[in-house]
């Protein structure tokens, strides 16, 4: 469905520049759409950059965001992931939750999502997790009602799985 | 060799001949280096904004890439409506402005303002030099993006300390290294082969002709293509020219002001084929009902315009030249009587038109009728934004490409007289016409002295008709006639609800456009009435040097044809009938 909102994954590889990220994002907010997460990371070579952006659009906007993105000229490929379906969406969470009252439920959630356990003290328990976007979804609904304290989301990304 | 060096020796080498510049602080370092200079034109213009209008004219006149160089700050900041303008109409200029030293920026320094920021949004692509290294490669970078794929405005912001740094064994660029910059030139021959095919079966198929024609060069290959098909063509704002306007297939400009035949013929054609034109909300109206009984295709060098504003059923990717050219090879003659003949016939039938009567004012469109038949015939003629502009759409017939320039997606009033400027730089003995509104003409009124001193020999002709018209237009048919802040008569001792002059409002006009022309030293000439048109435009364009020539129109003429906001373009509002 073309006008059907979905969440797109879009991989760019572009130049380490001064001010590429703010030709992306400067280009995705002036056409008008939301980006619902963004991260740039250095590649294997230091002079690109890997950038994964999500946003939550339709396809036919995508589209059209996609070929604008293809315009820059620091950028060098753009690909939207989700066209494939054989790609994988990982994020990685940390978080920290009051453990002062339901310190036995919390820690048993944890292990039942594989949470890492990376610090524990009597009033609190910090955790980090790696997974789909639908597992970290379920993750967070699961101990929100104990009490989040902090939360911190690396955003999506995603690799092809050819 | 120092950056300043660089930078002049750069231009020199991409062929820049005339520079439109404003110095300041942080530019001398430039303007020291072009003292003395012969190979390079200076023209110092009284504000920045004019000076990229004047090298966006000059890109216009030309297809050559217009060069304007300006201090940082304020300097940079009034440069934005000029590269704005070239962005939204895809003209190639380079823009140069100085910027504080390095170590200073980020700490609001004196005249610093964040021009890579600024100008983000609006240039095809933007520079801050941070590395003397990197100065020969940007100058490269900027002149070959400007000029090459889909065309647009480049920003080159240069730290003063960069001008004034050296650079040991300097060698300008032989090539460009951008892995992220391919246009597409060549179509996809596939997608050629299938839009052939097309042409062939189609029994009403019509040419959407925009800027791209002209930007690409394509002239002679669409009017092959068109000739041997036979099909009927309109033209955008921004192509207009780009074939005789005399041609018999040529049903005119199409959308808001556009003619009844080119209208129609875009609600009832089976097959459009637009050529490097943009679907535009002024050449569409209500998109939800735009050409529907229409398969689309679209030849466009800019992938990203494919699909954008309507949905494509057939897209050619690349250059209208090649594209265009290729296709007449796969192309059989063909005749298309009835179809021609219809749309013929409602060019016939729907004629432009406005009324003139004894003792009323002079029609503007009588002016520009003039104008076409008392103007060399390969004048350039330019625009400024609003009534005037759409009258010389209309009325005037534009016989080459290049020869007609107007700010069409930005429709930036104040543009004309600039404009015009570089257009006559860049053709010295053609005769060059900037058409304005008495409202647009006071917004880079300052350039008749640039014009004067520098022997520019524009010929202005300043339509007045005391009101920014346009604006007057729509407050009259849509706005209950609520005249608020058009008339450019009022005064604080007016009625408050004005809806038109009466006997009891003749204030003086103000300004006195041929004292204007008079003290910026330019020969002022003025048109009382329509039997004063013809010897005021006769001795005008006879006049060797820069005039001013006013004419006084009607106070209240529309614009017809016209077709209302967010209706089909088939609703038209027609003019009335001589």
């Amino acid at each position: 469905m073309k006008n059907q909102i979905e969440r797109h994954t879009i991989r760019l590889k572009v130049v380490n520049t001064v001010g590429v990220m703010a030709r992306i994002t400067g280009l995705v907010s002036q056409r008008g759409y939301n980006i619902y997460s963004i991260i740039a990371t250095p590649t294997e070579d230091p002079s690109f950059y890997t950038v994964h952006l999500v946003l939550q659009e339709s396809e036919e906007k995508i589209e059209q965001i996609t070929k604008q993105l293809n315009k820059l000229v620091d950028v060098i490929k753009v690909t939207d992931i989700s066209h494939n379906k054989n790609y994988i969406v990982r994020e990685f969470i940390m978080v920290r939750v009051s453990t002062s009252k339901h310190r036995s439920d919390i820690l048993q959630l944890f292990d039942v999502f594989e949470a890492k356990m990376l610090d524990l003290t009597q009033n609190y328990a910090v955790a980090s997790l790696t997974g789909s976007p639908r597992k970290i979804k379920r993750f967070i609904d699961a101990i929100q009602p104990y009490g989040i304290q902090e939360l911190d989301r690396s955003g999506e990304f995603a690799v092809l799985d050819v | 060799m120092n950056g300043s060096e660089i930078i002049i020796d750069a231009l020199k080498k991409e062929g820049t001949d005339t520079l439109f510049a404003f110095p300041g602080g942080v530019v001398i370092p430039i303007f020291n280096a072009l003292y003395g200079e012969s190979e390079l034109k200076v023209i110092l213009n009284r504000h920045e904004q004019a000076a990229v209008h004047a090298a966006d004219g000059y890109a216009r006149a030309t297809g050559k890439v217009g060069v304007a160089l300006v201090t940082s700050g304020p300097g940079a900041t009034n440069t934005i409506t000029g590269i704005a303008t070239a962005k939204l109409d895809s003209i190639p200029i380079v823009v140069i402005t100085g910027q504080v030293k390095r170590d200073f920026i980020g700490t609001d320094g004196f005249q610093e303002v964040d021009m890579s920021g600024l100008t983000r949004p609006i240039s095809k692509h933007n520079y801050l030099v941070s590395d003397i290294e990197d100065l020969p490669r940007i100058m490269k970078e900027a002149f070959y993006i400007a000029r090459t794929g889909r065309p647009g405005p480049v920003s080159i912001d240069i730290p003063v300390d960069i001008l004034n740094s050296l650079l040991k064994n300097y060698t300008y660029p032989k090539d460009v290294k951008l892995p992220g910059y391919k246009p597409t030139i060549q179509g996809n021959p596939k997608q050629i082969k299938k839009l052939a095919q097309t042409i062939q079966h189609a029994e009403k198929p019509l040419f959407y002709t925009g800027g791209g024609i002209i930007a690409a060069g394509a002239e002679k290959e669409l009017l092959a293509v068109i000739e041997k098909t036979n099909i009927p063509f309109v033209t955008t704002l921004m192509g207009l020219g780009s074939i005789d306007a005399a041609h018999p297939l040529f049903l005119g400009m199409p959308g808001m002001h556009g003619r009844y035949a080119a209208n129609h013929a875009m609600m009832q054609c089976d097959l459009m084929i637009a050529v490097g034109a943009r679907f535009d909300d002024r050449v569409t109206g209500d998109i939800s009902r735009f050409a529907p009984h229409a398969t689309i295709a679209h030849i466009d060098i800019d992938p990203a315009e494919i699909g954008k504003n309507v949905k494509t059923d057939i897209p050619v990717v690349g250059d209208a030249k090649y594209i265009l050219s290729e296709l007449n090879e796969l192309l059989k003659p063909r005749k298309r009587n009835g179809w021609c003949d219809s749309v013929t016939t409602w060019k016939e039938e729907q004629p432009l038109s406005y009324t003139m009567e004894n003792g009323e004012d002079c029609p503007p469109q009588y002016v520009i009728e003039r104008l076409n038949a008392l103007a060399q015939e390969d004048a350039i003629i330019v625009t400024d934004v609003g009534q005037h502009q759409m009258f010389t759409a209309l009325y005037y017939r534009h016989r080459q490409a290049r020869a007609f320039i107007s700010s069409g997606g930005l429709g930036t009033m104040g543009f004309g007289l600039p404009a015009a400027m570089g257009a006559a730089l860049a053709h010295p003995g053609r005769q060059v016409v900037a058409i304005c509104g008495d409202g647009g003409f006071q917004m880079n009124i300052q350039e008749l002295t640039t014009c004067a001193l520098n022997g520019i020999p524009v010929k202005a002709v300043v339509l007045n008709n005391q009101y920014l018209g346009m604006v007057r237009q729509w407050q009259e048919l849509f706005w209950n006639k609520r005249y608020s802040s058009v008339c450019l008569k009022q005064r604080p001792d007016c009625p408050p609800e004005c809806q038109g002059p009466t006997g009891s409002c003749e204030g003086t006009y103000l300004p006195d456009f041929v004292k204007v022309a008079e003290a910026n030293g330019v020969m002022g000439l003025r048109a009382r009435t329509a039997a004063e048109v013809d010897a005021v435009l006769k001795e005008g364009l006879a006049h060797p040097g820069p005039v001013v020539m006013e004419f006084l129109v009607k106070k209240e003429e529309n614009v017809y044809p016209m077709v209302p906001g967010n209706k089909a373009i088939d609703e038209i509002i027609m003019g009335k009938k001589k």
